[in-house]
């Protein structure tokens, strides 16, 4: 038994070796430099691409949108990525940008709370402090509760460079995921917080912004106000090799948008 | 020297058994290199990758900072607020959970009958083996929002939650370790105090337990390691705002301070998040000193 046992264990250690030397076929490789809110876009994509085209190997460098922009620039990688607009020095230094997705990002409070919707410059005023009770705005007697994402997350940093409330915020609770900023504001009457707009949000009530409520379209449409573009950086004068062209191609392509869809983005492309 | 001399010399051609004794020698010691290498290279790595950090912030403003804004336009790295929340928050687990690990370990020694001896020892077993993110998950759903409710704070992720949620984590080390040393302390003892006419209880708290005062020392020291180390179930608990500590504020541990930003982190604030890992470090190997002094010292009396 114990014999059969130990053959069994190398035969599958030997296949594991065999298999690991995989195909030795001449690989393009089209490298992203970028934003860590675009992640599951961009990996999804290339996961989809890379099965498409076996010989094309795209990698992705998780360093953040700044990061993504200079090296695109300096030609360190094929595409930077970017979860913000590039800035007009950016684009006048020889940069241009793509918009492949738009992200939105949902306000949420919890179910017991009376407010349904809130202005920008409300939202601002309740993650920072300045509105320390719900019924300053409004709503029930119930002090403010904050709970918002770790520093150096896409969520948290789109969502204050949208509400124009970096560094400023009063958080009552800084969690690592989506998932623990539903489930910590779906126990607190009191908490407010933000999540992406493609996360579970059954638990809690998302609130519209400005009268628009958070979807697909109203995103698409510019509507509703928390959202940001996912751009591709790409040098303006330089063409793009051929294989990070095809990648480029693939990804504003109509066959690209339910991927982008799937992994929580709001396609642009029709 | 060549092969061959060197295989005569050590007489292997006449004696094989002596070869095979060697390699056999050789792998056992390979293996237990292993160990010891894994704590050198993460010393190393640790010393490597986490001092550079804190020379480029200043020691003074990473150790006595009280800010800690990682990701700010103007960035500022200081971890006074992680080491004091990780200081209150152990000595407030090692101020509840000693106690009643202590006296839990008392009861099961000497006083419990057998069949509920039996049964507690089971549940410490259990307890013991709890995953650390299920206190978190537990810590959350329950403790975070009857905090809230019980002492009408805005919101319950907070220090104490925190506290508690440690208190728990460290008894069954506490217990264990507390109960087997008033296990070896030698009837006699208590006998000859019994004889004298000291109660039960007298003869527990005057006799049995200072004999046992050294082990009861590294169950405490070990819970204080245990309430340090934590960082998945106090991630959950305490709420990660790097706040100065106070009972009903959300609090950073240093564990929870290196484990909350690293997915994302770059640049100088990634080297930061290696230099609190440093600082965390040293605090356990100060605490593991004290444990082996601890020990050697109970063992020579």
């Amino acid at each position: 038994m114990k014999r059969i046992l130990m053959i069994t264990l190398i035969a599958a250690l030997a296949a594991t070796v065999a298999f690991a030397g995989g195909s030795k076929e001449e690989t393009a490789t089209v490298s992203t430099d970028g934003s860590t809110s675009m992640e599951q876009v961009i990996l999804s994509l290339a996961e989809q691409y890379m099965t498409d085209n076996p010989n094309v190997n795209v990698t992705y460098n998780p360093t953040g949108s700044g990061t993504g922009i200079t090296a695109a620039l300096e030609g360190r990688c094929d595409i930077g990525l970017s979860s913000r607009a590039l800035k007009d020095s950016e684009v006048e230094s020889g940069l241009a940008e793509t918009i492949v997705a738009l992200d939105g990002i949902a306000i949420i409070v919890n179910p017991e709370n009376t407010i349904s919707d809130l202005s920008i410059e409300q939202i601002s005023g309740l993650f920072t402090g300045a509105v320390s009770n719900w019924s300053e705005i409004g709503g029930p007697d119930a002090p403010v509760v904050p709970i918002g994402r770790e520093a150096g997350s896409g969520t948290r940093d789109g969502f204050e460079s949208i509400t124009d409330t970096e560094d400023a915020c009063a958080y009552s609770q800084e969690l690592t995921s989506t998932g623990a900023v539903i489930t910590a504001v779906s126990q607190n009457p009191g908490a407010i917080g933000y999540a992406s707009l493609a996360s579970n949000l059954e638990d809690v009530k998302v609130v519209t912004v400005e009268g628009v409520a958070p979807s697909e379209d109203t995103v698409k449409s510019g509507d509703y106000r928390i959202q940001r573009p996912f751009v591709f950086a790409t040098l303006a004068e330089t063409p793009l090799s051929d294989a990070a062209q095809a990648f480029f191609d693939y990804c504003v392509s109509s066959d690209a948008a339910s991927i982008i869809a799937g992994a929580g983005a709001v396609p642009v492309a029709d | 020297m060549n092969l061959r001399e060197f295989i005569d010399q050590k007489g292997y051609r006449h004696n094989p058994r002596r070869l095979m004794e060697d390699i056999i020698h050789m792998v056992f010691l390979i293996l237990g290199l292993v160990a010891v290498g894994s704590v050198l290279v993460i010393t190393v790595y640790l010393v490597i990758s986490g001092l550079p950090a804190i020379f480029r912030i200043g020691p003074v403003e990473f150790l006595f900072g009280t800010r800690w804004a990682s990701t700010a336009a103007e960035p500022e790295f200081g971890i006074l607020p992680f080491i004091l929340t990780s200081i209150y928050g152990t000595a407030g687990a090692i101020i509840i959970g000693v106690p009643i690990g202590f006296f839990a370990a008392v009861y099961l020694a000497k006083m419990a009958p057998k069949k509920v001896r039996d049964a507690m020892e089971l549940c410490i077993g259990v307890l013991a083996g709890i995953p650390s993110v299920v206190y978190g998950l537990v810590g959350m759903t329950i403790l975070v929002p009857g905090i809230r409710i019980l002492f009408g704070v805005p919101d319950g992720a907070t220090l104490l939650a925190a506290i508690i949620v440690l208190a728990v984590m460290i008894l069954p080390s506490v217990i264990n370790v507390s109960l087997t040393s008033l296990q070896a302390v030698p009837r006699e003892y208590e006998e000859a105090s019994l004889a004298l006419g000291a109660t039960d209880i007298e003869t527990y708290f005057r006799v049995t337990v200072p004999a046992a005062k050294s082990g009861i020392f590294t169950a405490i020291v070990l819970g204080i390691g245990r309430a340090i180390g934590e960082a998945m179930a106090i991630m959950m608990v305490a709420g990660n705002v790097a706040n100065m500590p106070s009972i009903f504020k959300s609090v950073r541990f240093l564990t929870t301070a290196v484990a909350s930003e690293m997915s994302y982190s770059s640049g100088l604030q990634r080297e930061a998040l290696f230099s609190i890992a440093l600082v965390l470090f040293l605090f356990i190997m100060i605490i593991n000193a004290i444990l082996n002094v601890l020990k050697t010292g109970g063992e020579r009396r």
